[in-house]
């Protein structure tokens, strides 16, 4: 099986988090990265998958130079081989943008599955995957949980809402975005860190994918980014205590609008 | 939510992606597995034993060995790095690391037979084979060429006759590095393996410090060790000296990840904690206490990425080792005591690690050297006067 995994390359959920001078952004040169969160479960998934069925993991990330270490950290936790999708042109992509590289790239490839994580730590549009199967052309199912590949086919267990789960057959190959939490993430060793260093990542870019730079200009702008505004205010409720139980009650069904 | 910088001067930038995985492995490794458990197994006075194989497999044993022996490979600054986040976690995690990579697969890497080494190292990297490294006796700790353990030349190999004290791993020890003295009054190394007649390793217990490390006690009456046991290549006093340089560059680094662990708990606890309507960071005396702390830090970070590029480079001396040993435990154990007092009178229970690691640092400051041997090895760096004696 081949198993193609993308891993995005995110802020540290520790990282110091200062809104940049233009307003739009986190300001990028106090931060530290790793890989998005549900990303590394797809990875984990895939090298399992490989494990069991034997094949190929194939590390993908789109992104600046930087983003080579998570690349680098797929392939110290085993995977195969890695291919890095460069280009200034990739700088300012939106989902759709990443997704139709991705897609490119994937296609040129062939896999039979091609993972993303659910959604990104940062960015959290939970597109990515999506975009990429419809323009591959391939069915998906998203928010899975675990993958039993068949014969030309898939069984993938999705969650849904209220801890409902649903089973859902497909054919492959497939495009799957991969939930949280679904398997124990295997560290890299050092000994896996050392052997990362022979193995292979390609690099490509606009040209090498046939992409038309035009097809990638964002359809969507980040406009402003700020804290939340603390709005935070107390009331006392006087009176007897049935006045107070009668004023809350109506101060919860109409301005806090719980029910 | 926004965390303390612990990178001030951006060393991170210095460092290959290789060196940021492994640090992150360990330091993700301390945070699963070893925080959870650690506070009690100090309480109980426990090695987590348990550990061993999970270290093993992150290629942490001997990590610095090359791989045709089963390690990992890395350089010195990854061996570093590790040290660093296994002893955030505890000192004696460390200790545990440092003594089976620089103490016993080091010397039998640098003074063994290739027979030697192909049977003990792949082993001793996979967890399988423990080491113990047996210098210090009861009468002889910084003056350890005043040993008294003694290896008779006999026929079929060699008679060990003496004792070693304060020997970590000891009792847990599949096979102990133990220096002697033979007839013509060189010290050489012998492997001692687990089980000879003679050889006991009875458990030091009641200490109040390295709770959670095993240190033992060797003895040794009549023991015949075959002459394929004496490391051929281990000649003279410099053996085990250089055995602890190697050690020793570990503890500088290690240091630092006891310092880091006290200093942000502090700093997280004096952020929260509310005294006279503001919380205690915001008075000038904790704020002091908090620079102080971070400075040296900082300055001890500084000083490690250098002696482990120099090391790499294979610029490093003893004395660039002794600098850092000496001034990296000093600090790490000032942190600790800075620290504790932050905490007030949370600072002195088990919930929080400072008191922990400021009891295993006076350990670390005793121990590979204490704080004023090595003062006395860069005296003589200085002067060229020696004042050991
Ligand atoms: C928990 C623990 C684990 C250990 N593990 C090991 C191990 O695995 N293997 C091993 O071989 N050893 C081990 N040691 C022993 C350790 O290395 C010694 O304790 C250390 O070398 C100091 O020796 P000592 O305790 O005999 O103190 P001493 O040498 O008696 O020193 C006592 C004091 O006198 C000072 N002093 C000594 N000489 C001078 C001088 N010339 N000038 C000025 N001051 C001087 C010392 O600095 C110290 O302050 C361990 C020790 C501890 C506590």
């Amino acid at each position: 099986m081949k198993i193609i995994v993308c891993l995005k390359q995110v802020p540290k959920n520790d990282s110091i988090l200062r809104i940049n001078d233009q307003g739009n952004w986190i300001q990028d040169r106090d931060l530290t990265y790793e890989i998005n969160e549900s990303d590394a479960y797809g990875l984990e998934a895939a090298l399992q998958l490989k494990e069991k069925q034997g094949g190929e993991v194939i590390a993908l990330s789109l992104g600046p130079a930087r983003v080579q270490s998570v690349i680098k950290e797929a392939l110290a936790r085993g995977a195969d081989r890695g291919i890095h999708l460069e280009d200034p042109a990739f700088d300012k992509l939106d989902a759709y943008g990443i997704a139709a590289v991705i897609s490119a790239a994937a296609k040129a490839e062939g896999f039979d599955l091609l993972l993303t994580g659910l959604q990104s730590d940062d960015y959290g549009f939970a597109q990515t995957g999506v975009i990429a199967a419809e323009l591959l052309g391939l069915p998906h199912a998203t928010i899975v949980m675990d993958v039993q590949p068949g014969d030309g086919s898939l069984r993938v267990k999705r969650e849904l809402e209220n801890g409902y789960f649903q089973w859902v057959s497909m054919p492959a190959p497939a495009v799957l975005t991969i939930q949280s939490g679904i398997n124990t993430l295997r560290y890299a060793t050092l000994k896996g860190i050392m052997g990362a260093k022979k193995k292979e990542i390609k690099k490509l870019d606009v040209t090498a994918l046939g992409i038309d730079k035009a097809a990638l200009a964002p359809r969507m702008e980040f406009l402003r980014v700020y804290v939340p505004q603390k709005s935070k205010q107390t009331q006392f409720i006087e009176g007897s205590p049935a006045e107070i139980a009668a004023s809350l009650m109506e101060k919860l069904r109409n301005e806090a609008r719980v029910f | 939510m926004s965390a303390i910088d612990l990178d001030f001067f951006r060393l991170d930038n210095q460092l290959s992606d290789e060196e940021k995985l492994s640090r992150q492995t360990v330091r993700d490794f301390v945070r699963e597995r070893v925080n959870p458990i650690i506070a009690e197994c100090y309480e109980q006075g426990r090695f987590p034993k348990e550990l061993i194989p999970e270290i093993a497999d992150l290629g942490l044993l001997g990590m610095t060995i090359p791989e045709e022996y089963g390690c990992a490979g890395v350089n010195s600054v990854v061996y570093g790095l590790t040290t660093q986040e296994l002893e955030a976690g505890d000192s004696g995690l460390r200790s545990f690391v440092s003594v089976q990579s620089s103490l016993c697969m080091y010397p039998i890497y640098a003074f063994g037979s290739e027979e030697q080494k192909r049977k003990w190292l792949p082993e001793m990297a996979a967890g399988k084979v423990i080491g113990c490294f047996g210098l210090t006796e009861a009468n002889s700790g910084s003056d350890p060429g005043s040993m008294r353990t003694r290896a008779k030349k006999v026929k079929d190999g060699w008679l060990l006759n003496g004792s070693k004290a304060w020997i970590t791993n000891g009792t847990i020890a599949d096979i102990a590095i133990v220096w002697a003295k033979t007839d013509d009054d060189t010290i050489r190394g012998f492997i001692v393996e687990k089980g000879t007649p003679g050889y006991t390793a009875p458990e030091v217990k009641h200490k109040l410090s390295l709770r959670a490390s095993v240190t033992s006690e060797l003895f040794f009456q009549d023991c015949l060790i075959p002459e394929e046991s004496i490391l051929p290549e281990s000649k003279g006093l410099k053996s085990p000296l250089m055995c602890l340089t190697q050690a020793r560059y570990g503890i500088a680094w290690g240091a630092i990840g006891a310092a880091i662990s006290c200093f942000e708990t502090a700093a997280e606890y004096a952020k929260q904690r509310v005294q006279f309507n503001k919380p205690i960071a915001a008075f000038q005396l904790t704020q002091e206490k908090l620079v102080r702390m971070y400075t040296e830090i900082c300055k001890a970070q500084l000083l490690c990425l250098q002696i482990g590029r120099m090391k790499d480079a294979g610029q490093l001396q003893p004395a660039h080792v002794s600098m850092a040993k000496m001034n990296n435990v000093a600090i790490a154990r000032e942190c600790a005591q800075i620290a504790r007092t932050i905490l007030g009178g949370n600072g002195i229970t088990g919930d929080y690690p400072i008191m922990r690691h400021m009891c295993n640092l006076e350990s670390v400051y005793t121990y590979e050297g204490t704080n004023e041997v090595h003062m006395l090895v860069l005296g003589k760096h200085i002067t060229g006067i020696e004042a050991f004696a």
